[in-house]
């Protein structure tokens, strides 16, 4: 067994578009790896079309492109799997870490339990242990409600980290780095077949910079209107509370919450929605909170920097047309 | 067809206490249940046994007093339920834990497909179904929220994936994991409460499992992760200015916030 050396960042792409947790985890990767004095090294499996030096441009020292026009272009989770546990024990990074998004939620557990290593999932921090130069791994869980910090007995120390968690690295299009491009392996006889997709629309909410959600305050999904003329005005996103989703008020791409999107906008707005601990997982890290609700008890108001005590059906388009008047 | 649902005894997160001083998880402030997402899983199995034909078996990992999930699986539908538990399971990570369960999913014997919850709400890994996959060599879907169809050789299923959304066809046997979308899991009638209370659980330990069980990959000893501290954070709270009158000051109030924090562009 070789020494193991370096922090890998496996980065995501779709549709030739590389994911941007890729660039924050190389953010992150190099800090780890110039703490170690080592490389940032990055697999990444995608088509020929690649903008492959980008990920050089944000840091990685070395990357492992593994390119194939055909077979990466579904979420087929086998092929990804082979090919990643591939690069993965023939480079032997010491670090390595995927976006815990839910290609890389899925994918990671694989690669790790073929490697027989740990893997720690949806980290939010992570430190170098000055003692040992072990990675320290925080991370979430009990529904939210504790910290855990981990720490990997077995080489890779492989992690998954939180989307948003950690700043995008800089770019800068002088930096040089190495790419090698390995061939694909194709599983024969695959047992998954990816039939089609019926995506009705690609929103990333958790992208948006301001959010406007609605809730249980909301009497029908026509309502959904006002909710939405006011996320345009601000040039935002609308997200609903899971019981709008349940009741089929709107698609599922928009919930925020514990089992749906958690997102950080620079401004969430919470309309008459009381705030369950389940809600509030996907969004009390956002940078600014305005919750709007008629019942001064809702607790949602305990984790909001400001509230508005009243109807939403009053409130709401009253902020509409002030907006409207600053502007005209 | 042989269906197994990986089941988990979890605290009930709604009561559960936590002690910030000593950093450490009051597990018995609260009861336990089955962990919400595994309902889900449990009903898809049994669903398809309902309309297909199949034998559900619920398994579950954890101490000798897991049993009582076990019962309720069974009341819930599931044909029996196995314990595995031994002292030296104790402290098992993802990995360990992956390991063990595949191993007491390897002493069952044949079986078709294997249904997870997407993570369980104590952990909240959210890895353990496609480590097990990875260790039983079977192919894995996460994030199963349909069925579409199903027979003895294949599943067809949606699932909520790569900012998408995909119909996927799995030739058995595999594992699926499932979210809350994907059922309304049922309550329990009575009578199968009180049938389920006499069933017989066995529980595997390491003896039994020791065909396809390393003493050295189980428990503390093949735990891959340590847990090495836990932070009880305080919870969020937020000084908020509240207004409760005169709510058009207010909305002039925080439209002016909005353009001072550079949220809102005036045009």
């Amino acid at each position: 067994m070789g020494k193991y050396s370096g922090v890998m960042v496996y980065a995501e792409q779709r549709d030739s578009k590389i994911h941007k947790v890729s660039y924050e985890l190389i953010g992150k990767a190099r800090e780890l790896a110039d703490k170690l004095n080592e490389k940032v090294y990055c697999c990444i499996c995608g088509p020929s079309d690649l903008q492959i030096n980008e990920l050089i441009y944000r840091g990685v020292d070395k990357v492992f492109y593994i390119k194939n026009d055909e077979i990466f272009n579904t979420p087929e989770v086998m092929t990804y799997a082979k090919n990643v546990t591939n690069i993965i024990d023939k480079v032997k990074p010491e670090i390595c870490l995927f976006g815990a998004t839910s290609f890389g939620r899925s994918l990671a557990p694989r690669v790790a339990a073929s490697l027989k290593s740990g893997l720690t999932a949806d980290c939010t921090g992570l430190e170098i242990d000055e003692e040992d130069n072990k990675l320290i791994q925080i991370r979430p869980a009990f529904s939210e409600n504790i910290l855990a910090h981990i720490k990997s007995q077995y080489l890779p120390q492989m992690s998954t980290v939180r989307y948003k968690e950690f700043d995008e690295a800089l770019r800068d299009d002088t930096r040089t780095g190495e790419v090698e491009i390995v061939e694909a392996i194709s599983i024969e006889n695959n047992a998954i077949e990816i039939l089609e997709e019926i995506t009705e629309e690609i929103l990333n909410i958790t992208d948006a910079k301001i959010v406007v959600s609605a809730g249980r305050g909301l009497k029908t999904s026509e309502d959904f209107k006002m909710i939405e003329e006011l996320a345009k005005l601000l040039g935002g996103e609308v997200g609903s509370s899971r019981p709008l989703v349940e009741e089929g008020f709107i698609s599922k791409a928009h919930q925020v919450g514990y089992s749906g999107n958690r997102v950080k906008p620079k401004l969430y707005i919470a309309c008459g929605i009381s705030g369950a601990p389940q809600h509030q997982a996907g969004m009390k890290e956002s940078d600014m909170i305005l919750a709007i609700n008629s019942d001064p008890s809702a607790p949602i108001f305990n984790i909001a920097d400001y509230g508005i005590v009243g109807d939403i059906y009053e409130i709401i388009p009253q902020m509409i047309s002030k907006i409207k008047n600053k502007r005209a | 067809m042989r269906i197994i649902a990986l089941i988990k005894q979890v605290p009930d997160m709604e009561k559960v206490k936590f002690d910030r001083e000593k950093g450490v998880v009051d597990r018995k402030s609260a009861g336990t249940e089955i962990n919400p997402f595994d309902l889900n899983a449990l009903e898809a199995a049994v669903q398809i046994k309902e309309n297909i034909g199949a034998e559900v078996i619920a398994i579950s990992m954890g101490p000798q007093s897991a049993d009582s999930a076990l019962r309720e699986a069974i009341s819930r539908g599931a044909d029996r339920g196995i314990l595995l538990s031994d002292r030296k399971f104790g402290g098992s990570d993802v990995k360990a834990t992956a390991y063990t369960i595949a191993a007491g999913i390897k002493q069952i014997g044949k079986f078709d497909l294997i249904f997870a919850g997407i993570q369980t709400v104590d952990g909240d890994t959210g890895q353990v179904g496609s480590e097990v996959a990875e260790f039983l060599d079977i192919p894995h879907i996460c994030f199963v929220e349909k069925i579409n169809e199903v027979d003895d050789d294949s599943i067809t299923v949606t699932t909520d994936i790569w900012d998408g959304i995909f119909i996927e066809k799995m030739k058995l046997p595999g594992l699926i994991t499932v979210t809350k979308d994907i059922n309304s899991p049922r309550l329990p009638a009575f009578k199968d409460k009180m049938s389920a209370r006499k069933a017989d659980i066995p529980v595997w330990g390491l003896d039994i499992l020791k065909d396809y069980l390393d003493e050295n990959g189980t428990g503390l000893k093949g735990s891959a992760t340590m847990v090495k501290k836990i932070e009880v954070p305080a919870a969020v709270h937020r000084e908020g200015k509240l207004w409760r009158d005169n709510l058009d000051t207010a909305v002039d109030e925080f439209i002016d916030i909005m353009i001072e924090n550079k949220v809102m562009e005036v045009k």
